[in-house]
């Protein structure tokens, strides 16, 4: 019977489907792989509300009032104490570099002001180019600091109830004064988009060649393997060149994101990291068999780029391990370089370290794509 | 150098086994040598291993003069390789794929080298055609013409003519014995006896062992066999009969005609003397390259067994 339903035919169906898909070994890894990986990603690693932020302290006395105030900061959870500078100017480019979160500073009268009940005041600056960070660690200040010096009053628990009144903590969200989250999203965006088009595109560039057999041919000609590279993979420069305009054009025609930073420096970055993306799928494409195979190990790169860069999840909430994972992530030091030139202002001198790193991922990445490539097909 | 290629006790093994095991092959200038051999027995390995695709696990030799282990990038630009698979870029046409051949050979100026080409093959009217959109004749015309064009003194083609028309073929071999004469080497590989006919010397290679080479009548004679023609009517009982015969090595129908294959002259008379002769005729016949490969092909099995 030809017409119908026929479980034989069926079962041949399905008996074919399940040998190939056994025999595509990268398939079934991701099968199962990408579950797992989902799984632990957002298990362990994304946390909303993080702690242990960086501060840096912004002091130049060393009285018991201070180390109180710092004590009681420290106790809230969310403040980590990692730099103590002596001048504004020093903390200004710890938090243009993204090395801290807070900058407290406690004025050198603070210890004279509170002993004369005149009001003190401590100033908190957060980095507000990601809205969430900061909200948890604001929102506590309130009683904590009046608290602190309570403590250290106990004697004189009137004095210090009426000068509770008095504590005055000045809260700075810099950058990104009224929290719009669109500052930090367009700009990682940006990241996003072109970690997604670039590594894709370039993924398919060697594998297209072996599954349409034209990869023999273009090994017996004569082009050495640097030659093969550079062909394949400067055409995506100027493809990503036209999406990069088009994303900063839209972001300030569309959401008014503020663009502080040098254009020229943005653009020397944006260019790194885009040499880095198509180097990053030319090698994977040196890796995968069939396009099917390059678009799913794209997909595996591009879903911790998401998750663990910073992108969505604020980096420092992350667990030590996962921040580690998230390092080895161009986007990661794309992530910081575009949102410290767009948003703060940096200059080269500040954004150097993450020009540093992408360019070791350049590096890398041709490297091992070279070393990778076969000149026979052995 | 006296020989375009000279190479010895080539060895290509693929988990342990061997794909092509201690083969040694020479060809001199300006001849058409064809490789010959059932499918996997080694030719596109052992051709690959020629032009410096793949790297030999045991073996040398030069090609070209060159050594074939240590300047497989200097062969590669030297020799023509046409692929069993067409491989050039069906998105592209005949015109365009020539362009970026020529670029890679560095050939000047490129637009000179790719007219003169076309010309050449007859593909100038069809230049601006898509690769992809060419039937199988044109395709192998378009591949042939690529890898003559930087005027290579090898030519290494692997089954050149599979799924190409008999005209198309013709017109192919007519083109490669022109090159042949003007000076160039030509290695080709091929399923077709006729085809094998037409070439200089032959080497038979299967499983992977060089098992013959010579010229067509040095391969046919050395191989020693006997052919007796049958005709008449009911031949298929005739063959029933002879099959697994003493002395009878191959029985194969050809039209009205059984041909009747033995290694063993006097067995193989002594068995044809018995049949019932009324109806048929029985003449002795000419050994064709073709009963000798099937011969070929047969023993190495035998011996296996």
């Amino acid at each position: 019977m030809i017409a119908g339903f026929s479980f034989h035919r069926l079962y041949a169906l399905l008996d074919k489907e399940s040998i190939q898909m056994r025999r595509d070994r990268i398939t079934f890894g991701m099968m199962l792989g990408i579950p797992l990986l989902l799984l632990v990603l957002f298990g362990y690693a994304i946390n909303n509300d993080p702690k242990h932020l960086p501060t840096a302290l912004v002091t130049t006395s060393q009285d018991h009032y201070t180390r109180a105030m710092v004590t009681a900061l420290e106790m809230t959870g969310y403040y980590h104490f990692n730099h103590i500078v002596e001048s504004a100017e020093e903390a200004e480019r710890l938090f243009e570099k993204g090395d801290v979160s807070f900058v407290v500073t406690i004025p050198s009268d603070f210890a004279r002001r509170v002993q004369r009940n005149d009001h003190p005041r401590i100033l908190i600056e957060a980095d507000a180019t990601d809205p969430s960070v900061a909200s948890g660690a604001i929102s506590t200040l309130g009683t904590v600091a009046a608290q602190a010096l309570l403590r250290e009053q106990p004697a004189a628990a009137e004095a210090a109830e009426a000068m509770q009144g008095q504590l005055e903590v000045i809260v700075h969200k810099r950058y990104n004064p009224e929290g719009i989250t669109q500052y930090n999203v367009v700009p990682g965006l940006l990241g996003v988009i072109l970690q997604m088009t670039m590594v894709m595109m370039t993924s398919m560039a060697l594998t297209r060649e072996l599954e349409r057999g034209t990869m023999e041919n273009l090994l017996s000609l004569p082009a050495t393997p640097l030659e093969i590279m550079l062909g394949k993979i400067l055409p995506y420069l100027i493809v990503g060149a036209v999406q990069v305009g088009v994303i900063l054009v839209a972001a300030k025609l569309l959401f008014s994101v503020p663009f502080v930073g040098g254009l020229g420096l943005l653009l020397a970055g944006v260019l790194i990291f885009v040499l880095a993306l198509v180097l990053l799928g030319y090698l994977i494409s040196t890796m995968a068999r069939t396009q099917m195979q390059a678009m799913q190990l794209a997909f595996f790169f591009f879903l911790p780029s998401i998750l663990l860069s910073g992108f969505i999840f604020p980096f420092r909430g992350m667990p030590g391990w996962a921040q580690l994972v998230g390092e080895l992530l161009p986007l990661t030091h794309f992530l910081r370089m575009v949102r410290a030139i767009m948003l703060k202002g940096a200059t080269f001198d500040t954004v150097a370290n993450h020009f540093g790193a992408l360019l070791l991922f350049v590096f890398a990445f041709a490297g091992i794509a070279l070393l990778r490539f076969r000149r026979t097909l052995d | 150098m006296d020989h375009v290629i000279d190479v010895r006790g080539m060895v290509k093994r693929y988990s342990g086994r061997a794909v092509v095991d201690h083969v040694s092959i020479k060809v001199a200038e300006g001849e058409i040598s064809g490789f010959l051999g059932p499918n996997g027995s080694g030719k596109t390995t052992t051709i690959r291993m020629m032009c410096g695709l793949l790297t030999p696990d045991e073996g040398e030799g030069t090609v070209l003069g060159l050594d074939v282990r240590k300047d497989s990038r200097r062969i590669r630009s030297q020799v023509g390789y046409m692929t069993q698979r067409f491989s050039f870029y069906e998105d592209l046409s005949i015109e365009e794929n020539l362009n970026f051949v020529a670029r890679l050979y560095d050939l000047h100026p490129v637009r000179d080298h790719v007219r003169d080409t076309l010309e050449d093959l007859g593909l100038t009217a069809r230049r601006r055609q898509l690769a992809g959109q060419l039937s199988g004749g044109w395709k192998q015309r378009l591949a042939l013409a690529a890898c003559v064009m930087h005027k290579p003194k090898l030519l290494l083609l692997d089954e050149p003519t599979a799924g190409v028309d008999p005209k198309a073929r013709r017109e192919f071999w007519d083109e490669i014995h022109e090159r042949a004469a003007g000076g160039m080497t030509v290695l080709v590989s091929t399923h077709y006896m006729d085809e094998a006919e037409r070439c200089h010397r032959i080497h038979y290679i299967s499983h992977g062992t060089l098992l013959a080479s010579g010229t067509v009548d040095e391969v046919v004679s050395e191989a020693a066999l006997t052919t007796y023609v049958i005709e008449g009517p009911d031949l298929a009982d005739v063959m029933a009969q002879l099959t697994g015969a003493p002395g009878v090595d191959q029985v194969a129908p050809f039209g009205t005609t059984l041909h009747v294959v033995g290694r063993d002259a006097d067995l193989l008379g002594e068995t044809i003397g018995k049949l019932a002769t009324d109806g048929f005729t029985v003449r002795p016949g000419v050994t064709s390259l073709e009963d000798v490969f099937i011969q070929l092909m047969a023993e190495p099995r035998e011996t296996a067994a």
